[in-house]
């Protein structure tokens, strides 16, 4: 009976077969395309037809000032727009973790910024951000802070600063839900003893519940890094990386210089920036996961 | 454990109001915004107070971009023909990976979480050329085929989570007792696994409706394979942007998703969020 147990659960041709279909899929569509890309980056591929260059795609990116404006910007977006992320996530996280009526409406509630397509989600801002007529202008010159209207997404500032917070509404939903997940999961007799210690809220909250949910939040602002990173459509719809270049990310130009210009080449190597820095990322993520994984079966 | 006083319900309650006013202020004023004549919203500053809402637009819609039906019954074929195939594509695999013990499996699965950090908009213009290769371009697959590759991780984490959950020493009686695997397969697995199938094809169809803009917009021209996103761009005229009739479009919209979503969500939060929590 163990003998025929074992050739039940360890049948390889019949694990790999399963598994097949799936993986044939994503090497055509996701694989084999970011090996392409590589190989595009050292052509000067276009609509005209396509010339084996080298390296001068890099050399020609790397050398520009515009483009290390590009990533010192990208950094700077991210970073203010991963932060607001998690510190508005787990304010909202708390607030919603209180036991008090009307909760588990308000966990519903949360979720629309994340089921809605972003890209319709971004024309209700658009809305919003409007000078003459939306409502954020409109509270501005009735409460007198402006003298005017204003163009939220016309002013190289303002833009930047109108399109993260678009990204942290986006954003905040997955993370709110992800702490709240996890802050359910911290074992209530933890709290019931510091109770009976004569711990204030305060102290059980730094005390027990953030170190408890500390992997998480790792977690959380490594994929919310790159999730942020991946920005695209939010920032195309609101301002298609304008006004002059002030919102151009990195993921923008790449899509620019591939799509708007015909430029593949040099398109490409902006897309091998993006993968090198993105692998990266993954890294950090999945030796982080394989570590916390570590520590809990040894526990 | 001490329950709270006034004050500090006070001061819960005013948070709470001031966050769930930043992520739900979009939607109210798209609503009302929707409700407004196109004349009240034309009025520097924003005026808070209309007498004359009325449902006006929503029927309007209809004139002013004829094929609006058209888009939302696209986005509709385009989400469920993607959750399909992706739940053809990740049943097997996720089963694969839930029962069976072999070389390469966590490594493989690694490789999946690291797949779906790579945006589509890196891989455009390859994408653009593989689809080229096929004849695929200006046709509902030319959004169908990219969409599907991008669900495929997270959908296979999320079943194999599932079904992990079924006993495996059911599925082993039934062998011990002479079952072949098709059997089992429809006896044990289907009937159990259900719930788990009804929410990954859930959240592949929600995830599929989301991301439909980036491939429209790079791999289609053709209007009568457009779904929504796209569609609502054409209430920006050359005079003017029909704001209340373009936001009663975007909420009819978003509409079906939204329905969806909160009568499920209970399970697709669950589901979404036990992976990384617990792993």
């Amino acid at each position: 009976m163990k003998q025929k147990l074992k050739s039940y659960n360890a049948q390889t041709y019949l694990a790999y077969a399963l598994i097949a279909p799936a993986a044939l899929y994503i090497v055509l569509i996701v694989a084999w395309p970011l090996l392409e890309t590589i190989r595009l980056s050292f052509t000067n591929s276009s609509l005209a037809g396509e010339d084996y260059v080298g390296f001068e795609n890099y050399k020609k990116m790397l050398s520009s000032k515009k483009f290390n404006g590009i990533i010192t910007r990208t950094f700077v977006w991210m970073f203010f727009s991963v932060s607001l992320k998690l510190i508005i996530g787990l304010i909202g996280a708390v607030l919603l973790n209180a036991n008090l009526k009307g909760r588990s409406i308000f966990r519903v509630l949360v979720m629309p910024p994340w089921v809605v397509p972003i890209a319709i989600g971004m024309l209700g801002w658009l809305w919003l951000y409007n000078g003459y007529f939306g409502i954020i202008a409109g509270v501005g010159m009735r409460t007198g802070i402006l003298d005017g209207p204003f163009g939220f997404l016309a002013y190289k500032q303002s833009a930047f600063i109108s399109t993260i917070i678009a990204d942290v509404w986006v954003g905040t939903p997955m993370v709110t839900v992800f702490f709240l997940a996890a802050m359910q999961g911290v074992p209530r007799d933890l709290y019931e003893a510091a109770y009976c210690d004569g711990a204030s809220r305060w102290d059980r909250f730094f005390k027990i519940t953030l170190p408890q949910i500390t992997p998480v939040i790792i977690t959380m602002s490594l994929l919310s890094a790159i999730w942020t990173f991946n920005s695209f459509e939010i920032i195309w719809i609101l301002t298609e990386g304008g006004p002059r270049g002030a919102t151009t990310t990195l993921i923008i130009d790449t899509y620019k210089q591939a799509l708007g210009n015909y430029k593949f080449g040099r398109g490409a190597a902006r897309a091998v920036v993006v993968m090198i820095l993105l692998t990266l990322f993954a890294g950090f993520y999945l030796a982080l996961l394989a570590r916390i994984n570590k520590k809990i079966s040894h526990e | 454990m001490n329950k709270y006083n006034t004050f500090e319900k006070i001061l819960i309650y005013s948070g709470i109001l001031v966050f769930m006013t930043f992520i739900l202020l979009p939607f109210v004023e798209m609503f009302y915004a929707s409700l407004r004549p196109l004349d009240h919203l034309f009025r520097s500053p924003y005026q808070f107070y209309s007498d004359d809402l009325s449902f006006w637009a929503y029927r309007e819609m209809w004139n002013t971009v004829p094929m609006l039906g058209r888009y939302i019954f696209n986005s509709f074929f385009l989400a469920t023909s993607v959750a399909v195939l992706t739940l053809i594509f990740v049943i097997p695999a996720a089963y694969s990976y839930a029962r069976f013990k072999f070389p390469a499996k966590n490594t493989s699965l690694y490789v999946l979480l690291a797949i779906n950090m790579f945006s589509g908009a890196v891989l455009l213009i390859p994408l653009y050329k593989v689809l080229r290769t096929f004849g695929l371009l200006n046709s509902y697959q030319a959004m169908i085929v990219p969409g599907v590759a991008f669900l495929i991780p997270t959908s296979i984490w999320l079943l194999k989570s599932y079904f992990e959950k079924i006993p495996i020493d059911l599925e082993e009686a039934a062998f011990v007792d002479g079952a072949s695997r098709v059997q089992i397969l429809r006896h044990i697995i289907a009937p159990l696994s259900t719930p788990g199938l009804v929410v990954v094809g859930i959240y592949a169809f929600i995830g599929a409706y989301a991301q439909q803009f980036l491939f429209a917009i790079t791999f289609n021209q053709k209007k009568e394979y457009m779904p929504i996103p796209s569609g609502l761009y054409e209430f920006i005229g050359y005079q003017s942007v029909k704001w209340n009739e373009m936001m009663a479009a975007s909420l009819v919209g978003i509409a079906p998703v939204l329905l969806v979503f909160i009568f499920l969500q209970k399970y697709i939060v669950e589901g979404l969020t036990a992976g990384a929590v617990k792993n």
